[in-house]
């Protein structure tokens, strides 16, 4: 194609490995990454049912440090970040002064002078600039996507398969906690976070060593019956585990109010980037709200789909695509906050045709205990 | 892998012609770059074709993949074994799962589309523009 000379597109460590492999690549972003070895479907239910490794180095990593980092944090991000203790991470969003979203991104507190924070790959830069134009506290800041490599080994049997690489008790280690320790031989960040619904770790560690731990970790998980996955089923997954994902659900146009993430904006702390049109926007109602919603025929409500109520259109589907683990085609969308009642029938306009579909409470998807 | 009694389009169709019934398809190679097939939406019978025409939709998990008619002609036939199971598409594609049947409206179209060698030299360029 003529224009693929000249947009370069960015590769991860293991871009040569996911070829060898024979991965469907894509353009996400501006990285050239797997879409499916596979298949979705059969990588989906992997992660579902036993595990699944997948390459996320794209993943962007920030860095603050000194003694001003908590306080820069605090103003530039929603949620409460003095309430981590070390070794901890929570999800948060990145506020414009408008109270939307920069980019929503992952805060682990490795001391109280030093924080990695783990973003979106095609925000990573801006969301760089953005923190280093709000840094009136002096504190130290990193655009560190470079140094890292992130693998994400996720399922139900995720831990079993670590486990046999790293002497670090990673039945210790609770659900949105990380430790860092040597797997096959290697330093990394091991935290007990994922973005697929099921129990799993991502690591992190210096690029040089990403074949080595993909190899081994693979020959870890053959037994368990691993299999290597790409962004189709990390996007299927999330979907299914009514997880948000920037661009779509998220953007600099949504208010964590409006997208169901009143849990990680705590006004509390205020003020911060955004809080005052937060709260107002709070006390006023809000003019719309994310909402699941299950297809109830055959067909499948995609990404930007029109949302119809009573015939008119009431919004746009932000992402829908079939649940290959609970077998239904769902999605979310933002329809007006007086008309998101769980159970509430509505329709989804498919190429000029209406198709019925059904309110559903989120997440779609809850793992057994 | 090509059936060699098959026509072919750059939508990555086939047409199998017995008399004046055309059965239509999408290629292996379309499967492929589709992924796993979750839907089919296939026109009424009776439906009117025209070349070029899209008649209908494959869907995988990723994508939505319109589906052009090569010739002209009036559906007659759908493929029943899509509704319920249209993963066969992937396992399939050049026989079991085949899309429609369709009464021709003028047999000398399928003369100008893609013989089974031709058809090949295309998806190889295909493959070599994508990997470049």
């Amino acid at each position: 194609m003529n224009t693929s000379a000249a947009v370069e597109l960015r590769k991860t460590a293991l871009n040569s490995v996911h070829r060898r492999l024979g991965a469907k690549m894509v353009n996400f972003g501006g990285w050239d990454m797997p879409l499916e070895y596979s298949g979705i479907i059969a990588e989906h239910q992997a992660v579902r049912t036993r595990a699944g490794l997948f390459d996320v180095s794209h993943m962007g990593e920030l860095e603050i440090r000194g003694p001003g980092a908590l306080q820069l944090l605090q103003w530039v991000s929603c949620n409460n970040a003095a309430k981590l203790n070390v070794g901890q991470a929570h999800y948060s969003g990145l506020m414009t002064s408008r109270g939307t979203f920069v980019d929503d991104l992952l805060v682990h507190k490795i001391s109280d002078t030093h924080y990695l924070l783990c973003v979106n790959a095609g925000n990573q830069d801006g969301d760089f600039q953005h923190i280093v134009a709000n840094n009136k506290f002096d504190a130290g800041l990193e655009n560190a996507g470079s140094r890292y490599s992130q693998l994400a080994i996720q399922g139900p049997h995720a831990a079993e398969i670590l486990q046999k690489l790293t002497p670090a008790p990673l039945d210790t280690i609770r659900y949105y906690h990380f430790t860092f320790g040597k797997v096959g031989g290697v330093d990394c960040l091991i935290a007990r976070t994922g973005y697929t619904g099921e129990d799993g770790f991502e690591i992190y560690f210096a690029p040089e060593y990403s074949d080595r731990l993909w190899t081994d970790l693979m020959q870890a998980g053959e037994s368990a019956g691993m299999i290597p996955c790409g962004l189709g089923a990390r996007n299927t997954l999330r979907l299914e585990a009514g997880m948000c994902l920037y661009g779509h659900e998220i953007d600099d146009t949504t208010t964590p109010w409006e997208a169901g993430l009143a849990w990680i904006c705590k006004m509390e702390k205020a003020p911060f980037l955004g809080s005052d049109t937060l709260a107002q926007q709070k006390q006023a109602g809000l003019p719309r709200k994310l909402i699941g919603f299950e297809m109830l025929d055959k067909r499948i409500g995609r990404d930007g789909y029109p949302v119809l109520i009573t015939g008119h259109e009431a919004g746009r589907v932000t992402s829908g695509c079939p649940a290959p683990f609970l077998k239904k085609n769902i999605g979310m969308a933002y329809v007006p906050s007086n008309e998101n009642t769980v159970g509430a029938e509505i329709e989804i306009g498919i190429r000029g045709q209406a198709a019925p579909a059904r309110i559903v409470a989120l997440p779609f998807y809850k793992r057994p205990q | 892998m090509y059936p060699a009694d098959y026509r072919y389009t750059k939508d990555h169709e086939w047409i199998k012609v017995q008399g004046d019934i055309g059965t239509i398809g999408i290629t292996d190679y379309a499967q492929q770059e589709l992924g796993d097939v979750v839907f089919v939406d296939a026109p009424k019978v009776g439906a009117k074709l025209a070349p070029g025409k899209s008649f209908g939709s494959v869907e995988s998990v990723k994508a939505v993949s319109e589906i052009y008619s090569p010739v002209s002609g009036e559906v007659t036939e759908t493929n029943p074994l899509l509704v319920d199971t249209p993963e066969k598409i992937n396992t399939d594609p050049h026989s079991a799962a085949w899309l429609i049947k369709l009464k021709l409206a003028d047999p000398k179209e399928v003369a100008s589309l893609m013989d089974a060698a031709a058809y090949e030299a295309y998806i190889a360029e295909q493959t070599k523009e994508h990997s470049a």
